[in-house]
This record gives structure tokens, C-alpha cells and sequence, in this order.
């Protein structure tokens, strides 16, 4: 709708676009423009998801047998490292893949707007990653390791139970990339309300902009709770205060309160960018606008309400009251609702389209199938009844994993495949991203759908040995995780091959599916793009 | 596509991979064509390397709605109630809590799962084969249709109403012990469980796990202790849980029983054991280095039994701090003495000693 009202101011603009690059340092480390801190953003977090995704690699081959003594048997290095896998694996890959990655690179272009509402504060979000994740490695690999779980329930991550550095500098570490994120999100909510090209009313807004607003709202809301959560977690440790520690008058449960209410908002801060890519992606490949383009927006506006009242089904066992128990779990069985809308929706997106199966839709398809598996387990699990057996079991390893590994990196896939020929200049190589996401969907569903199995059998999470009756699935579950390690490294080749080819794409290589604005630009676009603004038909 | 086809891949395979080899390349001028054809094999081999992955959600659904076989007996005539390898459903049940999960699951919510994700998939099937770009190359403009986006909207939200009246009528029967015979206090420590009987003379004891080494043949790994708690069949036992240093979680699944341990507060739940037999659990709460090596044993036994073997208990205790098993009590003078109680139930709490 709106590619075709711009598309004769684009042309001007691509002649003069290589002028005013400025020299390494002050593009790369003091960089105000969106489209290089998305870079950034878009390497740190293919770093921190190899090193996640090694340590991953690392805890199957220590759960590949029963008994198996590999350097991780020790059940303390064993807690350091799922405890880091979790952290790294939710704040330095996920959320700066899809929200500084690609929300900065496309959120600006997606509206007409030429850079975030403010440049140097987009520098310094991203910048304050880099010394958070350095505190959660050397929370990692200071001795004896933060064995804490990503969850960081006391008493366990106390002075008395977890002493020394290790649990200070993870806790640190949260607290910067909280900042990081929290400056991200106002900078996104401010581009968003009013860097808008003129004609961009919010209805027109395409998908993914909207996906980015609202999880921008939950990272307002919900980041601040977790800071609290963990000052006084740090105080506790280090100042001597008592707010989790009964002997002094304090109460766990309240750190679990606490922490879910930022937790549960962060799996759809996780999950929302997701949806929007997965959006864009399907109606391109359909060549049809998004069905039911309302519904869309108002589902994703209803998941990101709703989940802030839901946090304490993941406290079915802290022993809340009976009535707690029975609201939390309508209240979760509720988000089931728009979320099947989303689901049906892309569904009917596709329905009387023409269907090209490229790389980013296979992502995308594959994308509706397995979060459609992991939103159907969130309902077994919301069951507060159901809930009493599986708490807390692989059953809930799988389902997190089904919609965050499966689910939000399906997204992120979907997205590189989608957007590299526009960020790059260089298309990706077709077949090799087809073997990529053939291994990878095998290998992952190989690793993740066993562990239902050992779940309602009642295996523990974070267990590093486990009894021999286990010993099968887990070792099933071990070569899907090896297959997904070779999918990655064939991923590593696919992005070798983008950047050395010598090909150059065209402004629109999709066709006449792809109607944003990005593909009105050139590829890649100009450093300063809409230096005139469009305007919107 | 001859090759899957002869492969007697289903349906879903070809329909995903129908579009892509049938695309024609002129749509994307710019993308650069594949070159690697050697692997071409490969690649049509990959998606027929996921069908098992596609089947299993399908298989799962079936297998969890079947119910769960009987398991062997134990030399005493006492059910062993664990996990098993390639096991796919829960554990089977011995209590009325756990029964009633079992219900639900695989009655109730299983089959609304399962008819939904096979829903969804045939819809992407049916989908990618119908309208790829050579069957359907001029797409429809269509964007709306009221009708449709509130049958979606509507249908789910009634069909978890149908599915939330039962389940929210079984988290209350979980939550208290109707009329309990006795109580159990289970303190949870690093790394050990603790069990203390306030009913029958404050006996208590501590419960820890035996190293792989010291396992006698049969006893599993990392489930076995050397003093299992010991219950008695078929009575209303009330559960009252603590920790004395980090939060642990008490939790045997096959009674359906599971509550966090946390320090400075008491947490209820309550289990009624259906027959003889020994239950293993585990710690699942992260509670350190120790973890996964504080199981957890149950062992039921009839009431005359558990009373002697809790008399018998508190001597030993008192005399040289050992705790007998559960066994011990069958060859007990003190057993034909208790056995002779004609009405077990009318026993009231307290008076076990």
C-alpha cells in the first residue's frame, strides 16, 4: 500500500548515500545510526548464542548417560552453567537479536523515520551490554561459578548458601542489561509515537512495528520490578538486609512474586518481536497483506495485558492459596484466546495466497507448527491441577524450549533469512539456508520433544545425573542437540557465503509481496535514509 | 519429488516441499541458484528424517491417553512404583490426587491438545499444497471475514471454559487434607529429607541417598535411601512441609504429591496411598551442589504394621538412634498385638503409640 506512494522519493536518494560515512572508531563504538548499532546488536547476539548454544552442546554430553563423569558431573559447575546458558541465552541473544537487532534496523525504516528518537542513547543501550555480559562470564568462571539458577530464588543465591563473587557479578550483570533494555525500550516507544512519516497513522503501521511497541511497554513496566527485585537480593547479600531471609523477617516467596512479575512478561518480550517477523515474513511470501490486520494488533496488545496478571502460575507449588491457585490459572488458560488468533490468523494469511517457499517462510511455517506444540503444553501446564506432577519437570524444559528455541530463534531465523539480501547487499545462498533449517528442525524436535516424555515420567530439571530409568530419552535427546550443533555450523557457512558472494540484490528481491518501506530503499539502504521524509498514500 | 513420493513419505513432507521445487526462479531475478547439486539427495532426504519428528507429537497423544500398564510386583507383594525407561506418560497412579491428574490429562486435556495441534497441521498442509505459488499463482486479495475471526475467537475461549470446570474442581480437592489420620512433617535440608511424626511420639529421622557404590542389587541409583519414609495404605495423611536452609521441592509423582519445602513457612498437602508398595521421588527444587542426590522413598504398608513399625522405631531410636525398616516390624512381637485392632479407621490421630 504504502511502497508504491514512495517509491520516486527513494530513487534521489540512493545516489549521494556513501558520502558521509565517518572512519572505524566513530562508526563502530560511537555509532548514533540505527542501522549500525542493529549490527552490533545483530553480532553481539550471534556471539552470545554460539556461546550459549556450546554450553547447551556441553550439558547434553553430560546428560547424554546416567552416571557419565565429564568435567560437569559436579553439581555446582553444573548449576554455574545452566544458570549462565539460561541468562545469556534469554539477554544477550533473543532479546538483542530480535529487539536491538532487528527492531533497530527496521523499526525506524518501517515508519519513514530516519533514526531512533535518540541516537546516543541507542549507543549507550547497546554498549552497556558489553560489560553485562562479561559480569555473567566472570560470574560463570570465577570459582566456585553463580550456581543459582536464571531464576536466582533465595535462599539459595544468599550470602550464606552462595558466598563470594560469583552470584554479585551475575546479579550486576542483570542490572546493567535491565538498564540497557529499559533505555532501549523508551527509545522505541519515542521513535515509534512520533517519528512516524506523515500519512503512518498507528493503524497502518505494519506488524512488526507494533510487535516492537508493545514489548517495548512490557520492558517499561516489568524491568523496573526486577531491578528492585534484585537491589534488595544484593543488599541482602551484602548489606546484611533480611528481605528474603525468614530469620530476619523476610520471606522467599516474595523474591518469587517479584521476579514472575517480571518474568512472565519477559517470555513474551521474548516472543512478540517473533510474531511481528513471522507476520511480515508470511504475508511476503504469500503475496497477501496480513488477514485480519485488527485482530492481529489487538491480540498482541491483549497477550502483553493480560501477561502482566499471570506471573504466579509459575508459583503453583510456593504454596499460594487454593483461591491464588484457581485465578492465576484462568487468567493464564485466557491467553490461550489470542493467541489462537494469532495462530488461525497467519493461517488464513496464507490461505488463497501464492506461496513461495523460501528459506524465511519455511522458518516462519515451521514457526507456526512448533509454537503451536509449545502454546498447547502451556495450557496442559497452566492446569494448576495438572501442574502438581509436572512442575518444574523436563515437561517444562520442553515447553519453554518449544516456544523460545523452537519458537523466538525460528523468529530470528526467519528474520536473517528474510532481511540479510537488505542489510548485506548479498543474498543468502537458497539451498544451503534450505539444509540449515532442515537439520535444525529435526535436530531441535529430536532434543526438545523427548524431554515431554522424561517430564510426565517426573524428571527433575537441573539435575546433572539422574537415575537409570531416564537413561533413554535423554540420550535421544542428546544426538537431536549434536544435530542442532551441525545445523549451526552450516549456518556459519550460509553467513560465509552471503558475505563473500559477489552478487549484488536488487532494492525489492521479494517482488510484489514484500510492501514495507525498507523495500523502497536501496540494498543496503543509505547510511541516512529519509533525509526527506515520505509521505504515506 | 518422485523420490518422496516412492518413499511413501506422508503428505505433509511433499506438500512442504512442493512449493520450492516447483517456484519458478524468475520471481526473484536476483537470488543466485543453487549450486551444490551432489547434495541435492540430501536434502530431499531431510525432510523424511523429520517425519518420525512430525509423528511423535501424534504418537505422544495416543500413547498418553492409554492407559498406563501394570507394573511388576516387588518379592513382598508391594507394587515398585518409579520411572521406567522409555516410559512416555506419568508415572502410574496410587492415590486419589493422582488418579484424578491422570483423568484429566489423558481424558480431558490431551485429547483437546492434541485434536488442536493435528488441526493446525492439517490446516499448513492442506495450506502449503493448495495455494503454493504453481498451483495459485494469481493470490487472493482476501483480508477479512467477521464471520470466521469470531468463530476463532469464541470456540477456543469456550472450549477452556469446558476444560477449566474440572480441572479448578481438582485443585481444590488437592489443596487439604479431609479429616487426616495423622501427619507427616517433612523438613527439607541440604541434601537430605528429614521426616518427623508428630502423631506417633515425635519419632523423626533423617533420610539420605546411597552412593552408587553402596547400592545392594535392585536398588535403583539415585532413588534408593537408607531410611525410606514410611506410611500407612489407605489413610488421609496430612503433609506439612519446611526447609531448614534453601528452598527444596517434595515431590513424588506417582501419589501426585509435590510442594515446595521453603524455610520460615509450613506448607500443607496431603496424600492417601492406594496400596502397599515402595514410591520414589525426588528433589526438585535447585538447591545446590547436592540436588539431585536427596530422593526421595516411600514406603506404605498396611496401618497394623506402620503402627508397630513406629513403636518399634521409637525404641531403636531411643536405645541406639538406628531406625529400623519398614519390615522389621512384620516379625515384631508387638505386630500380632496391633494387628488385632478390628477397625483401623476408628483409630483417632495421636493415639497410634
Amino acid at each position: 500500500m504504502s511502497l508504491s506512494a514512495y517509491q520516486g522519493h527513494a530513487e534521489g536518494h540512493s545516489e549521494h548515500a556513501h558520502d558521509h560515512k565517518p572512519g572505524f572508531v566513530r562508526r563502530w563504538l560511537c555509532s548514533t545510526n540505527h542501522k549500525d548499532i542493529g549490527t552490533l546488536y545483530l553480532l553481539f547476539a550471534c556471539c552470545g548464542g554460539i556461546f550459549a548454544g556450546v554450553l547447551s552442546l556441553l550439558m547434553r554430553w553430560q546428560l547424554m548417560y546416567p552416571n557419565h563423569h565429564t568435567f560437569l558431573a559436579d553439581g555446582q559447575t553444573w548449576n554455574a552453567v545452566i544458570t549462565a546458558h539460561g541468562l545469556i541465552m534469554i539477554f544477550f541473544t533473543v532479546m538483542p537479536g530480535l529487539i536491538g537487532g532487528f527492531g533497530n534496523w527496521f523499526v525506524p525504516m518501517m515508519i519513514g523515520a530516519p533514526d531512533m528518537a535518540f541516537p546516543r542513547l541507542n549507543n549507550i543501550s547497546f554498549w552497556l551490554l558489553v560489560p553485562a555480559i562479561c559480569l555473567v562470564l566472570a560470574g560463570l568462571f570465577t570459582p566456585p561459578g553463580a550456581g543459582i539458577g536464571w531464576t536466582l530464588y533465595p535462599p539459595l543465591s544468599e550470602a550464606t548458601y552462595q558466598p563470594g563473587l560469583p552470584v554479585d557479578f551475575t546479579l550486576f550483570a542483570l542490572h546493567l542489561a535491565g538498564i540497557s533494555s529499559l533505555l532501549g525500550a523508551i527509545n522505541f516507544i519515542t521513535t515509534i509515537f512520533n517519528m512516524r512519516a506523515p500519512g503512518m497513522t498507528m493503524h497502518k503501521m505494519p506488524l512488526f512495528v507494533w510487535s516492537i511497541l508493545v514489548t517495548a511497554f512490557l520492558l517499561l513496566l516489568s524491568i523496573p520490578v526486577l531491578a528492585g527485585a534484585i537491589t534488595m537480593l544484593i543488599t541482602d547479600r551484602l548489606f546484611g538486609t533480611g528481605f528474603f531471609n525468614p530469620q530476619l523477617g523476610g520471606d522467599p516467596v516474595l523474591f518469587q512474586h517479584l521476579f514472575w512479575f517480571f518474568g512472565h512478561p519477559e517470555v513474551y518480550i521474548m516472543i512478540l518481536p517473533a510474531f511481528g517477523i513471522i507476520s511480515t515474513v508470511i504475508a511476503t511470501f504469500s503475496k497477501k497483506p496480513i488477514f485480519g490486520y485488527l485482530g492481529m494488533v489487538y491480540a498482541m496488545v491483549a497477550i502483553g495485558v493480560v501477561g502482566f496478571a499471570v506471573w504466579a502460575h509459575h508459583m503453583f507449588i510456593s504454596g499460594i492459596s487454593v483461591d491464588t491457585r484457581a485465578y492465576f490459572m484462568a487468567a493464564t488458560l485466557v491467553i490461550a484466546v489470542p493467541t489462537g488468533i494469532k495462530v488461525f490468523s497467519w493461517i488464513a494469511t496464507m490461505w488463497g495466497g501464492s506461496i513461495e517457499m523460501k528459506t524465511p517462510m519455511l522458518f516462519a511455517v515451521g514457526f507456526i507448527f512448533l509454537f503451536t506444540i509449545g502454546g498447547v503444553t502451556g495450557v496442559v501446564l497452566a492446569n494448576a491441577s495438572i501442574d502438581e506432577v509436572l512442575h518444574n519437570t523436563y515437561y517444562v524444559v520442553a515447553h519453554f524450549h518449544y516456544v523460545l528455541s523452537l519458537g523466538a530463534v525460528f523468529g530470528i531465523f526467519a528474520g536473517f533469512y528474510y532481511w540479510i539480501g537488505k542489510m548485506s547487499g548479498h543474498q543468502y545462498p537458497e539451498y544451503w539456508g534450505k539444509v540449515h533449517f532442515w537439520l535444525m528442525f529435526v535436530g531441535v524436535n529430536l532434543t526438545f520433544f523427548p524431554m515431554h516424555f522424561l517430564g510426565a515420567a517426573g524428571m527433575p530439571r537441573r539435575y546433572p545425573d539422574y537415575p537409570s530409568a531416564f537413561a533413554g530419552w535423554n540420550f535421544v535427546a542428546s544426538m537431536g542437540a549434536f544435530l542442532s550443533g551441525l545445523s549451526l555450523i552450516v549456518f556459519l557457512y550460509v553467513v560465509y557465503r552471503t558475505f563473500t558472494s559477489k552478487e549484488h540484490v536488487a532494492d525489492n528481491y521479494w517482488g510484489e509481496g514484500a510492501t514495507t518501506l525498507e523495500w523502497a530503499l536501496s540494498s543496503p539502504p543509505p547510511f541516512h535514509t529519509f533525509e526527506e521524509l515520505p509521505r504515506i498514500g | 519429488m518422485r523420490l518422496l513420493r516412492r518413499c511413501g513419505a506422508p503428505a505433509s513432507a511433499v506438500g512442504a516441499l512442493t512449493p520450492m521445487a516447483l517456484t519458478p526462479t524468475t520471481l526473484t531475478p536476483t537470488t543466485p541458484t543453487s549450486r551444490a547439486l551432489p547434495l541435492v539427495p540430501l536434502l530431499l532426504a531431510l525432510p523424511v528424517l523429520a517425519m518420525p519428528v512430525l509423528a511423535m507429537p501424534v504418537l505422544a497423544m495416543l500413547v498418553l491417553a492409554m492407559p498406563v500398564p501394570a507394573r511388576a510386583a516387588d518379592p513382598a507383594g508391594g507394587v515398585i512404583a518409579g520411572p521406567h525407561n522409555w516410559q512416555i506418560g506419568f508415572q502410574r497412579a496410587y492415590s486419589p490426587v493422582m488418579h484424578n491428574i491422570e483423568w484429566l490429562n489423558s481424558d480431558i486435556v490431551t485429547p483437546i491438545i492434541g485434536v488442536i495441534c493435528l488441526l493446525v497441521a492439517g490446516l499448513l498442509v492442506y495450506v502449503l499444497w493448495r495455494f503454493n505459488a504453481a498451483r495459485n499463482p494469481v493470490p487472493s486479495r482476501l483480508t477479512h471475514n467477521a464471520p470466521l475471526e469470531i468463530a476463532w475467537t469464541v470456540l477456543p475461549a469456550l472450549v477452556l471454559v469446558g476444560m477449566a470446570i474440572p480441572s479448578f474442581r481438582l485443585v481444590f480437592f488437592e489443596n487439604r487434607t479431609n479429616d487426616p489420620y495423622m501427619t507427616l512433617n517433612v523438613t527439607g535440608h541440604q541434601w537430605y529429607w528429614e521426616y518427623g511424626y508428630p502423631d506417633q511420639g515425635n519419632l523423626d529421622f533423617m533420610s539420605n541417598f546411597i552412593p552408587q557404590d553402596e547400592l545392594k542389587p535392585g536398588q535403583p541409583r539415585l532413588l534408593t535411601v537408607n531410611h525410606p519414609v514410611v506410611l500407612p495404605v489407605g489413610e488421609n495423611i496430612r503433609i506439612l512441609e519446611t526447609s531448614g536452609d534453601v528452598i527444596h521441592s517434595f515431590f513424588v509423582p506417582s501419589l501426585g504429591v509435590q510442594r515446595y519445602a521453603i524455610p520460615g513457612q509450613t506448607i500443607e498437602t496431603w496424600v492417601r496411598i492406594d496400596r502397599p508398595g515402595t514410591y520414589y521421588g525426588e528433589c526438585n527444587q535447585i538447591c545446590g551442589i547436592g540436588h539431585h542426590e536427596m530422593p526421595i522413598e516411600v514406603q506404605a504398608v498396611p496401618l497394623p504394621q506402620f503402627l508397630a513399625w513406629a513403636k518399634l522405631a521409637k525404641q531403636q531410636m531411643a536405645e541406639n538412634g538406628s531406625v529400623p525398616p519398614a519390615s522389621a516390624a512384620l516379625a515384631s512381637p508387638a505386630m500380632t498385638r496391633v494387628a488385632d485392632i478390628a477397625h483401623p479407621r476408628a483409630a483417632s490421630p495421636g493415639k497410634g503409640d
